[in-house]
């Protein structure tokens, strides 16, 4: 790990202060906020990332969840993982949301890490964390061993020439499902960016994850008031129960009215190179009785622009399958 | 040579495995794990209780390894203590920060690099938390961070200060055992040990947490700790009996 200066920021000023000073929010940044420290520390353990100077935010006023006046939810960008998942609102009105956090990480990991650092979740691929191997994201233009190497674990949706990792937040899969906003506080003041709008295709510039600008500090997350009447579902298939990502999973917020879906909303995970919001799936689901063919078609439609690679084309058939198990969960009745 | 180390080692007292206190002696200094042991005149012998830890630190710097027996010396080479010492003496910035651990403060400088399980097994010489992964992927390292479990090797120990931070070696010891201790001992949770200071620790931590009553639950509970041994049934053993009694 490389040696750097350590500072602790008790105003947003501060951190964004300091944060304006680095060349870049992206790879290669030369400041970095610390929160929980879960992918940070990992990464600068691996030498990915090696900021000169690393500012503790944990200190700044944005732990807070609160209830809006038009009933939407805002959650503050320091709020753990775990008390995320557990506060009652989440749980009643944004299930998907605390389902996927739950199913994410570990109970230790969940009480360090923070909303804000879990969007900015770095992507698991072992070329990415490994620097004597060949990755755009990391190098740009030293080539991608990923792509006949392994990428068992790789994405299918989004994919690129340059860059076929996934991202591999569950937390994102759910907020995108859910159409969160997210705000910002930068040098140029405070705006507000859909989810939809945030994560970057690698493209042919796969070093560059979200549309941050350096000295930019998410502050908080808001989520939609709850669509009326509808239900939501997080499902996540993995190699093992517990502790690992996803192969493929689905976000799924549903409202049924007389045996039809009348609301959708579709999100995957484990298959996209940014949490994969599916227009294609909820256009084939609206007004479709609830069916297994139905949800079939629909699952279809989402994953017809799939990549696959030799080593993750089972994600194609598997990704269809959760979406329709998913579908089926949050359109049946308990 | 060989035989007279190994009986050294042998004559002293072994301390409960159960992720109990390490070697706390009262007559080791605590914040100095290079002290030089005490020699009787006569005998040459240790007069203070030897560990594995003390043992090859006092070793390496007295160069005994050099003369270890043939045994040793077949493996890969041993490299000389006094150049291996060298780049760790090399003056690096460091920052103060006060850390509270078990009821105590403890005032340190601190290279900013240093994980907070590093600080508690290296600058505070409480090697109870474990190093099992250092990347989070394990659970050894679990600690309490006012009162919560986290992995503490995915932490800077500048990050602490004002916290309340509670080890292994403050939740009990071998004299008075938390239940959750002697839960484990009692169901022979454990085979090499390494994992159990963090499962103990995270069980304790996910009980206030609270969790279903049965065995899955425990499970799930506590699936951030992992045992490369497979002590997992008496594990979930010792928490259901230990749940009864906290």
């Amino acid at each position: 790990m490389n040696e750097f200066t350590f500072e602790r920021a008790t105003l947003p000023q501060q951190a964004i202060a300091a944060g304006a000073k680095s060349p870049t929010a992206q790879l290669g940044a030369t400041v970095r906020y610390i929160a929980g420290g879960t992918n940070l520390v990992d990464l600068m353990k691996l030498n990915v990332e090696r900021p000169q100077q690393v500012v503790d935010i944990n200190g700044l006023p944005l732990d807070k969840i609160e209830k809006l006046p038009g009933g939407g939810l805002r959650i503050g960008a320091l709020v753990r993982n775990s008390d995320l998942a557990r506060d009652p609102i989440v749980v009643r009105d944004y299930a998907v949301l605390s389902q996927a956090l739950l199913s994410g990480a570990s109970p230790q990991l969940r009480n360090m890490a923070t909303t804000g650092g879990n969007l900015l979740q770095r992507t698991r691929c072992v070329y990415f964390r490994d620097t004597a191997h060949a990755c755009n994201k990391r190098n740009p233009g030293s080539g991608c061993d990923a792509m006949d190497g392994y990428h068992r674990t790789l994405a299918i949706l989004g994919t690129s020439d340059s860059c076929i990792a996934t991202n591999p937040s569950d937390m994102n899969v759910a907020l995108t499902a859910l159409e969160a906003t997210i705000q910002v506080q930068g040098v140029g003041g405070e705006r507000t960016i859909p989810i939809a709008e945030f994560f970057l295709l690698p493209g042919s510039t796969p070093q560059r994850e979200t549309v941050l600008q350096p000295g930019d500090l998410i502050t908080r997350v808001t989520l939609p008031a709850p669509a009326p009447g509808s239900r939501s579902v997080y499902l996540k298939l993995r190699d093992r129960e517990a502790y690992e990502f996803a192969l493929a999973s689905a976000a799924v917020v549903a409202t049924v009215k007389g045996g039809t879906v009348s609301r959708v909303r579709v999100a995957l995970g484990g298959v996209g190179t940014r949490p994969w919001r599916s227009t294609e799936a909820e256009a084939a689901l609206a007004g479709k009785p609830v069916s297994s063919a139905s949800f079939r078609a629909a699952a279809e439609a989402a994953l017809r622009d799939a990549s696959p690679r030799t080593g993750n084309a089972f994600k194609v058939e598997l990704s269809k399958r959760c979406l329709v198990r998913a579908l089926t969960l949050a359109t049946t009745q308990a | 040579m060989a035989a007279h180390f190994t009986d050294l080692l042998d004559q002293q007292q072994e301390s409960p495995a159960a992720g109990a206190a390490p070697d706390t002696s009262p007559d080791v200094t605590p914040k100095n794990s290079d002290a030089q042991p005490q020699r009787e005149e006569s005998s040459g012998l240790l007069s203070h209780r030897v560990t594995r830890r003390s043992f090859l630190s006092q070793a390496g710097a007295a160069g005994v390894l050099a003369t270890a027996p043939p045994l040793l010396a077949a493996a890969e080479a041993v490299p000389d203590p006094a150049a291996a010492h060298h780049d760790e003496t090399a003056a690096r910035p460091t920052v103060p920060v006060t850390l509270n651990v078990n009821g105590e403060d403890h005032h340190l400088q601190l290279d900013a690099r240093t994980t907070l399980l590093d600080c508690l097994r290296e600058n505070l010489n409480m090697p109870g938390t474990k190093k099992g992964c250092d990347h989070g992927q394990c659970g050894a390292c679990t600690v309490h961070v006012n009162g919560r479990r986290v992995n503490s090797c995915l932490s800077f120990a500048m990050m602490h200060a004002g916290d309340k931070i509670t080890t292994i070696e403050g939740l009990g010891t071998p004299e008075k055992m938390h239940p959750m201790q002697a839960a484990f001992v009692e169901h022979d949770a454990y085979q090499c040990g390494y994992c159990t200071s963090g499962q103990i620790m995270s069980a304790v931590a996910a009980l206030k947490e609270g969790f279903g009553p049965t065995d899955d639950d425990v499970k799930h509970a506590v699936y951030g700790n992992i045992c490369r041994c497979g002590a997992y049934t008496n594990i979930v053993a010792a928490v259901q009996q230990a749940r009864k009694q906290i």
